[in-house]
């Protein structure tokens, strides 16, 4: 039997941080990265400033501002809608009358298109059947039936919350059709033996399991639910922000097409945030998906 | 061992096929005659991929056999028998669940209310060393850590029977050995029969009352030895003393012939 060599161990205490030392240290790295954001705010800044001001000056003495509008018209026609209303009513009713279209059809859609896409996905026997008549359905330009439904709905608000549904339908109901299709089935199994019946199944396994598809087709949805709800408004309406940029683009207004543009985009822009809360909090169980390099010190 | 006590769980004659996938069909194990007393630990040998795991699900009811019958306490088994419980090789427990409440679903799925299923739960969760991680998600605990938590939800069920397909073969041999040990503790005051599936040879003697070994696919019941070591045994001890290893040579001759066989067939070449 040979005897093991042993190597004495380093004395002193090497390279161990003093408390003042490693505060140091934490505040530099600190400082380093909040001087990084102030560099993207500086250059987002800058080309805000470019892209405004090129616009500005070269509607003001090279193109013709009556096509292409220009800033300082855009935030004019910006102001007038918001102080004193536009020709349809207030802005705020518009605004609400194109929001209440595109949650109501969203909330209907998003209903539909969960309860038949996991129906479906779990039931082959019910995916095979039905499947050629979704896929036909699906190919239908869903734009088009926003005509069909004035017909048939009439020009009030149901002829968009319709157009709407169909859209945000089949965004929601293949995902959900995936998620609850590629529920692991070992968690199934286990499920089934500590005791589960089918129908805890559906509700505690593939529901969860399938929520990451779900919402990871809201944003999109929502998306389609607004741009359904201005469709709509386009083919025919009494109010809506869909309505007043058809009609700024009848009377030849373009900083109305923009300041309506503006207006669509920051509430879309609102919905995305609170669907990405939503979205946070629900799915707080999800190890992060973004491998963030860590930088040294 | 009573010879006389009726065998809780029995396979006779079993066989299973499944469709293989580009045709044909692949039989996973044929004629398999086994049966387990009741809190009898009985390990299952194999070469891997031989089928071992198929018996599992005929006993538990998630697979019917081909042929032949499967009998848990005397009946046929049609549906999944109750006082079962089965750990699996990969993690099966609710990612979005957190280790509470992963542990509570067992009882809230017979019925029990949600602070009925809790304390129980918690009760369980003391248990197997994760007081401190009740409020974890799985994603955040090490993969021992995970496997002491589908430990806990098998058992808080308090299941007569135990299936665990390979629970450890996925963890380091370090926790391995750990989750070995904590699996005897848990095990030796219940009573409950264990058919453990393994394909390491050690950990089997190590935990088990008697070692069933099963040819390369398609499978059957090859030898049966048994291990007479005492009880309480330490899993990291008891790999030294001159008694483990005799029944280790001896159950290792048999197995041999199995795993070169699998390796031959698998298109691997042979390691001698």
């Amino acid at each position: 039997m040979t005897s093991p060599t042993i190597i004495a161990p380093p004395t002193g205490r090497g390279h161990e941080l003093s408390a003042e030392n490693e505060a140091t240290l934490l505040a530099a790295a600190r400082k380093t990265s909040r001087f990084a954001l102030y560099k993207v705010w500086a250059l987002r800044a800058v080309i805000v400033a470019v892209w405004l001001g090129s616009w500005e000056l070269t509607a003001t003495y090279v193109i013709d501002p009556f096509f292409y509008s220009k800033p300082s018209l855009i935030w004019d026609r910006l102001i007038q809608w918001f102080a004193s209303g536009t020709q349809f009513g207030s802005v705020w009713e518009n605004i609400g009358y194109t929001v209440l279209e595109a949650t109501a059809g969203f909330a209907i859609g998003t209903v539909a298109g969960i309860v038949l896409g996991v129906l479906l996905g779990r039931s082959r026997y019910m995916a095979d059947v039905f499947s050629p008549f979704i896929k036909a359905a699906n190919a239908v330009p869903r734009i088009v039936l926003a005509a069909l439904f004035i017909i048939w709905f009439g020009f009030g608000i149901s002829s968009k919350i319709a157009t709407v549904v169909v859209l945000v339908f089949f965004a929601v109901f293949f995902n959900a059709f995936t998620g609850a299709r590629e529920v692991d089935g070992n968690v199934v199994n286990n499920a089934r033996i500590l005791g589960a019946s089918k129908r805890k199944i559906l509700t505690s396994i593939v529901l969860p399991s399938a929520t990451t598809w779900i919402l990871s087709s809201l944003h999109t949805a929502f998306g389609f639910a607004l741009i359904g709800a201005i469709v709509g408004e386009y083919a025919g309406a009494k109010h809506g922000m869909g309505m007043l940029i058809a009609n700024a683009q009848g009377t030849f207004d373009s900083a109305g097409i923009y300041a309506g543009m503006i207006i669509v985009t920051v509430v879309a822009l609102l919905a995305e945030s609170l669907i990405t809360t939503a979205e946070n909090k629900l799915l707080k169980w999800r190890p992060s998906q973004v491998q963030n390099q860590i930088k040294g010190i | 061992m009573p010879a006389n006590k009726a065998p809780l769980i029995e396979l006779r004659a079993a066989t299973k096929r499944f469709p293989k996938n580009g045709g044909g069909i692949h039989t996973a194990i044929r004629d398999v005659n086994l049966s387990v007393a009741p809190g009898e630990f009985v390990a299952v040998v194999g070469p891997t991929g031989c089928g071992k795991s198929t018996t599992l699900s005929l006993i538990s009811g998630l697979q019917p056999a081909s042929e032949g019958e499967t009998y848990v306490r005397g009946e046929l088994v049609s549906g999944i028998p109750a006082g079962v419980g089965y750990m699996f090789q990969a993690d099966a427990t609710l990612p979005w669940q957190t280790v509470l409440d992963n542990v509570a679903s067992g009882p809230r799925y017979r019925g029990a209310s949600k602070s009925e299923a809790r304390a129980q739960a918690r009760d369980w969760v003391h248990r197997v060393g994760l007081g401190r991680f009740e409020k974890y998600y799985p994603h955040q605990l090490s993969g021992g850590m995970r496997k002491r938590v589908a430990l806990a939800q098998t058992l808080v069920n308090e299941p007569e029977i135990m299936l665990m397909d390979e629970p450890f073969s996925a963890l380091d041999v370090q926790t391995r050995q750990l989750m070995q040990q904590e699996l005897l503790r848990l095990w030796s005051g219940s009573h409950a029969a264990v058919v453990f599936v393994t394909h390491d040879l050690e950990e089997a003697i190590a935990l088990a009352d008697r070692v069933v070994i099963m040819t390369a696919s398609p499978a059957t019941i090859k030898a049966e030895f048994r291990v007479d070591l005492p009880r309480p045994r330490d899993v990291e001890e008891i790999r030294l003393t001159p008694e483990f290893l005799a029944i280790y040579r001896q159950v290792w001759d048999s197995l041999r012939d199995e795993v070169e066989q699998a390796r031959a067939t698998a298109g691997q070449p042979d390691a001698k």
